[in-house]
């Protein structure tokens, strides 16, 4: 049985596509989209055009035939057992350093992020801004370059490393918390403000339980970057595995520095596994 | 009475405690093996060329010849940048199409047959290799190889990112809704055909604003590689510090700051565009 067409003299629809039409124009000078894409073009245009890119020398039959002579000298990485112990000290330094450096980051989000939250609606928050002010730059300042500039106060060594990861993370969690800070729902923290309860114990115990998931998730999540961070951050001279590497890529010990190299990515890889299996499972 | 009055100590202390203390005693090893030791910041030796160079922070430098070089070295950081995620992009888009499942024809009928399996994975194996190795490795590499300059730092963010942009291009795909496309192949079109009617538009703005985020990360990396000599303001910035010149790391710290909020900026508005 066929339904009754409820309106049977009823003009016919538009096509979706009209065919009859031209497709419109590739540019048009009211289409944001095209001054995007001859935007980008030209950015990418001229930068490899201001670069002086040199593929000759990467490219040319010398090129490869060095690149390759000095993949051989890589071979075969260092074995010797008091290496391979040096190495593992090494492992375990950037393990620690990224660790240390992350809980650091922690607690010194936390403090930092309760000043550049808004914690409820008629809060004042004088320090939002000039606190946000300061967790951006302490983010947009790679861990790298916080390292190279910490040696000059905190010497060669892990020290410096850590301290980095700590700045850094710190701006990158800062943020992060403020923001949870801001969404966790404002129920308990008005209850008790309006019981006359202070604002450390409304933050013990009504925001900072509230958070907590969100806090313990972002730490794990950056402790894993953290772990990558640190393996190349000792390359500036800031302990752990890159320092080592820096030494011995320095003085042209390619075993040394293959095994080196073979340590990071081991680490690395099993950082990416472990958080891999850990996602997995929580998924589930 | 005593029933009446709430407790006014916090009922769950003894845990607090118990793994406050638990956590300090795992802490030890770590601060023992980070060397962690504060006071080596105001000891005498340290003190005195921190202050120094903190008090020549104040006024950053402003001679007109250097702002010029900072302007020159800037852009050469975000032409690195730009080059190296065109580059990765020459790797990503078709390591991408041939990794993604989606547009496997074998299968549509069930399984995947075995060698476009094999092929695949291979292929992922590879991005994830590509990906692992931190570009500032391959730019250590790529500078002993061919010398000082762009080159190094351009290659290795074109390797990492192409590794990184592949394989999260290729999760992109496979993630979403795929019945346009596997109607597309069934019906006979090819797979370029499928994915430019089907698997693109479905998932152009993931993926364009997934670009704009790692070309962001790029800018930051470029001027980490100039530190082991690809150019760039890492570059000017290592030889500053090593001359304890405080004035001009303050003015490229500034610049270095504006310019990530810059696409920070850029790329949020981006977003925004693409809905």
């Amino acid at each position: 049985m066929t339904r009754p067409d409820p309106q049977p003299c009823r003009p016919p629809r538009a096509a979706a596509n009209q065919p009859y039409r031209l497709p419109p124009p590739l540019f048009d000078a009211r289409c944001l989209g095209c001054w995007f894409m001859l935007g980008l073009a030209l950015l990418v245009g001229l930068s490899f055009w201001s670069l002086d890119l040199q593929w000759a020398s990467f490219l040319s039959a010398r090129a490869l035939a060095d690149m390759g002579r000095f993949l051989g000298e890589f071979l075969p990485p260092e074995r010797s057992p008091p290496f391979l112990d040096k190495l593992l000290w090494a492992s375990a330094e950037t393990l620690a350093m990224s660790a240390l450096g992350t809980l650091i980051a922690a607690v010194l989000g936390i403090a930092l992020a309760l000043p550049a939250s808004r914690s409820h609606r008629d809060a004042a928050a004088v320090a939002r801004a000039p606190t946000r002010l300061l967790l951006n730059a302490l983010r947009s300042v790679p861990e790298l370059v916080w390292a190279a500039l910490l040696l000059i106060s905190a010497g060669l060594g892990p020290f410096a490393g850590t301290l980095a990861l700590a700045l850094h993370t710190t701006g990158v969690l800062g943020r992060l918390f403020a923001e949870a800070v801001e969404n966790a729902p404002p129920g308990p923290g008005a209850a008790l403000r309006s019981h006359g309860v202070g604002g450390l114990r409304v933050f013990l115990y009504a925001t900072l339980p509230q958070i907590l998931p969100q806090v313990v998730a972002y730490t794990l999540y950056r402790w894993e970057n953290n772990i990558r961070a640190a393996a190349v951050l000792g390359v500036v001279g800031a302990g752990g595995l890159g320092q080592m590497l820096a030494f011995h890529m320095g003085l042209f010990h390619m075993q040394k520095t293959a095994s080196i190299l073979i340590a990071m990515f081991a680490l690395v890889a099993i950082v990416d596994g472990l958080s891999y299996l850990v996602r997995r499972r929580l998924a589930d | 009475m005593s029933l009446a009055a709430p407790a006014l100590r916090d009922p769950a202390w003894l845990p607090r405690l118990f793994w406050l203390s638990a956590g300090l005693v795992v802490l030890w090893p770590l601060l023992v093996l980070t060397e962690f030791r504060p006071a080596v910041l105001w000891a005498p030796e340290n003190r005195e060329p921190t202050l120094n160079f903190l008090a020549a922070f104040v006024p950053p430098a402003h001679g007109s010849e250097f702002l010029w070089l900072v302007a020159r070295e800037t852009w050469r950081t975000v032409a690195i940048a730009t080059a190296g995620i065109a580059l990765a992009l020459l790797i990503a888009i078709p390591a991408a199409l041939v990794t993604t499942r989606m547009l496997s024809i074998s299968a549509l009928a069930g399984r995947m047959a075995a060698l476009p399996f094999v092929v695949r994975q291979l292929l992922r194996w590879l991005l994830i290799v590509l990906r692992s190795v931190p570009e500032l490795i391959w730019a250590l590499v790529f500078v002993r190889v061919v010398g000082l300059g762009a080159t190094a730092g351009v290659l290795a963010i074109a390797l990492t990112y192409g590794g990184m942009l592949g394989k999260v291009y290729g999760e992109i795909l496979e993630s979403g809704e795929g019945q346009v496309t596997v109607a597309l192949l069934r019906n006979g079109a090819g797979r370029l055909q499928a994915f430019f009617y089907g698997l693109l538009p479905q998932n152009a703005a993931e993926l364009t604003s997934y670009t704009v985020y790692r070309w962001e990360c790029a800018i930051r990396s470029s001027v980490v590689l100039g530190f082991v000599g690809a150019g760039g303001l890492g570059q000017l910035m290592d030889g500053s510090m090593k001359m304890f010149a405080g004035g001009e790391v303050a003015t490229m710290l500034l610049v270095f700051i504006a310019l990530v909020a810059l696409a920070d900026r850029v790329s949020a508005w981006l977003r925004l565009q693409l809905g």
